[in-house]
């Protein structure tokens, strides 16, 4: 059990990376009052996108960029539905998830069959070599950096910066953001394809990165997770990215109970996530006020600039 | 008195985009299956056969699968043996399939759409499909029913199921042979019968070879989600397992190995391409065989209800192929010897005595397990960690 501890670690966070970009990008669509179910579809779309891009290039960065862009492009077409035309947005957002099911397997028939090359590993020099922080913090993919590192910056955007400020002023009183003279519409259609473009860029990391091929439906249910954190991390960046390594950390772990052969039934660890997120959800809400404070009160709400 | 404004008229312009983008989404999935009916039995070709086939049309044949066809493993199986009928039949059949059916009331629906849409012969590939098939057989005298690897029958229903557990032990003489660890892992997908049969010979092909090894078992409870059975074989892995097997429907498996500069096999399909390096084998699923034969039956009319096959080696319908140049030369005769031995009949797999891993014998010395026994098979073998989930029961 001791050896494979740090190995276990590893796997959480990794598995926890592909969780926080998408949460976070929709942590940022909802403190602009914009809330934007289509998750699913756009990660699937940006998978394809992404490894598509890598089988011609060989290059996961521009795999990664190709997912933002999808992400974002699908984003747009959302943001312009409901910001500007003012549709509802669940519906919207419902139809945009379905709509990314069906075309990214249509776009993505001729890339089933194809493969990537070998994957590099990565290392920080010097870090690497510790005994058990190593293989537990400092052998991972530079993504795994890059979300935290977007954590942090998101959360002294939002809390720290004018920028910021006005964001949630625009998801908190989009009236009164109007009335001090803010762009309503154009602000919250930034939040809404920058929401996309991080849902893209986790999408591509599942498909080049996390299980490097492309099959249909390969997200398999990975956005509507996303989607959920947000609201049991009460649209606190930070509590986000505790979320994603939590529920990634939880899906490891049951996994590796059964690999030591623990004697609990399988198909009570497989619940174990979806568990321990309710339970979390259950002890926030125990103060209702809480969540009230979290919450931006106009997420969900269009907007009709008078 | 009413009036449009501008407002209620661009949100109904909205609203109508919404309602496109759900359309064009519902057609993309359309496009799939019809393009694939169309291209062999175009209308020209069709119609010069037509008179001496006496006014009568094609037989048309319908597949329902559970997964994508691109999965590359089961459906994509499953998929390969249509076309194979096509091509073996030409213009006499007409073939069609829905991919994706969700195992459960769906399936009926589905099947019953097959049927009105003129198809004679209608296949359904996944365990779940076993009840939805039952009810629409019921109903549906005039169509007949085959329903893969279920056990229910009636007058115009039978089931065909393949022996892929073979394909497990082969595997497990090569994986037997490669372990430095002596642990090899295999991702489970539903704990049926089925399925701890397959890990079952896995370890005992193993044994055969390498009497110390034992096997770590890991269920993902469904039977495609690639970012799990990547989680899944990468948890296996990071359990000290060097050589990992799977029976979900993915690559993913094979490609996490490949990763971690492990070993692991193709299962159902040939996935030798996904990942080279790590790839040892790949157990196949050759379901032509048992398709033309169904197909010819129909054609003749000599086709009939009731009964269940239950293919292997034997009949072609299980193989081991792409075997890696890593697998030393005395290994790979080992394996050419099974598969001889299972062709001929003069091999059997599962031969008592036989042990549980709780010690207990379940199969006396000398007796051959009969297929009854094979098909309620709920316990590990001996060498195999862990205990079987109380699952479904067959």
């Amino acid at each position: 059990m001791m050896d494979s501890l740090p190995l276990l670690v590893a796997a959480t966070l990794n598995s926890g990376t592909v969780l926080a970009f998408a949460a976070l990008g929709l942590l940022i669509n909802e403190r602009a009052g914009i809330v934007n179910l289509g998750a699913e579809g756009m990660m699937l779309v940006a998978a394809v996108a992404g490894f598509a891009t890598v089988v011609h290039t060989g290059n996961d960065w521009l795999g990664l960029g190709a997912g933002a862009l999808a992400g974002a492009a699908m984003a747009a077409a959302f943001g312009v539905l409901v910001i500007w035309l003012n549709t509802n947005q669940y519906a919207s957002g419902l139809a945009l998830s379905l709509f990314g099911v069906g075309f990214s397997a249509f776009i993505g028939i001729r890339y089933t069959q194809e493969k990537l090359g070998e994957r590099p590993n990565f290392q920080i020099p010097g870090l690497a070599d510790i005994p058990v922080l190593g293989p537990a913090l400092f052998r991972q993919h530079p993504m795994v950096y890059v979300a935290i590192a977007l954590t942090v910056a998101i959360a002294w955007f939002l809390y720290r910066s004018r920028s910021g400020l006005v964001l949630r002023a625009v998801g908190e009183s989009p009236e009164s953001a109007h009335a001090l003279g803010y762009p309503v519409r154009r602000i919250r259609f930034a939040a809404v394809l920058v929401g996309g473009a991080l849902c893209g860029i986790s999408g591509a990391y599942v498909s080049s990165v996390y299980t490097p091929l492309w099959v249909e439906g390969m997200i398999a249910g990975k956005g509507w997770i996303a989607l959920a954190l947000t609201t049991f991390a009460t649209w606190r960046p930070a509590r986000v990215l505790l979320g994603a390594y939590l529920f990634g950390g939880v899906t490891m772990l049951q996994f590796h109970l059964q690999g030591e052969g623990v004697q609990v039934p399988s198909q009570f660890l497989t619940m174990l996530p979806y568990l321990a997120t309710i339970v979390v959800l259950v002890l926030i809400s125990r103060n209702a006020s809480f969540i009230r404070i979290n919450m931006p009160a106009s997420i969900g709400k269009p907007f009709f600039p008078g | 008195m009413p009036r449009f404004s501008k407002r209620s008229f661009v949100q109904l312009a909205g609203w109508s985009a919404v309602a496109a983008l759900a359309a064009v989404a519902g057609c993309s999935k359309k496009e799939e299956t019809t393009t694939t009916t169309a291209a062999p039995a175009s209308a020209p070709m069709a119609a010069a056969s037509a008179a001496p086939a006496a006014a009568k049309g094609p037989l048309k044949v319908a597949f329902a699968y559970v997964g994508p066809v691109g999965d590359g493993g089961w459906t994509f199986a499953h998929d390969n043996a249509r076309k194979a009928v096509e091509k073996h039949f030409g213009d006499k059949v007409q073939t069609s399939f829905v991919e994706k059916v969700p195992e459960a009331a769906d399936a009926e629906r589905v099947f019953r759409d097959m049927a009105g849409q003129g198809n004679k012969l209608i296949f359904g590939t996944t365990f779940g499909y076993m009840e939805p098939m039952l009810k629409t057989a019921a109903d549906l005298k005039d169509v007949k029913f085959e329903h893969a690897t279920g056990y229910k029958q009636a007058e115009n229903m039978r089931t065909y199921d393949s022996r892929t557990y073979e394909g497990a032990y082969m595997a497990g003489v090569i994986a037997g042979g490669m372990t430095k660890t002596n642990t090899l892992g295999v991702v489970g997908s539903i704990p049926i019968p089925e399925v701890i049969r397959n890990i079952n010979s896995f370890t005992m092909g193993a044994q055969s070879v390498n009497p110390n090894v034992k096997t770590k078992v890991v269920w993902v409870n469904e039977w495609f989600n690639p970012p799990k059975e990547t989680e899944a074989a990468q948890s296996l892995i990071n359990g000290g397992a060097d050589v990992l097997m799977q029976n979900t429907d993915s690559s993913a498996v094979l490609q996490t190995a490949g990763k971690a500069g492990k070993y692991a096999f193709g299962w159902d399909s040939d996935m030798t391409a996904y990942a080279p390096n790590a790839h040892l084998a790949s157990s196949i699923i050759n379901w032509a065989p048992y398709y033309i034969n169904a197909v010819q039956d129909a054609l003749d009319g000599t086709w009939k209800g009731g009964g269940g096959v239950w293919w292997g080696v034997k009949e072609g319908a299980i193989d081991i192929v792409s075997i890696s140049d890593k697998v030393p030369a005395d290994l790979k005769t080992k394996v050419e010897g099974v598969k001889a031995g299972l062709k001929a009949g003069t091999f059997v797999i599962w031969k008592g005595p036989i042990v549980s891993n709780e010690g207990k014998e379940v199969l006396a010395a000398g007796t051959n397990a009969d297929d009854k026994f094979m098909g309620g098979i709920n316990f590990y073998v001996k060498g195999v960690e862990g205990k079987v989930p109380g699952g479904e029961k067959k």
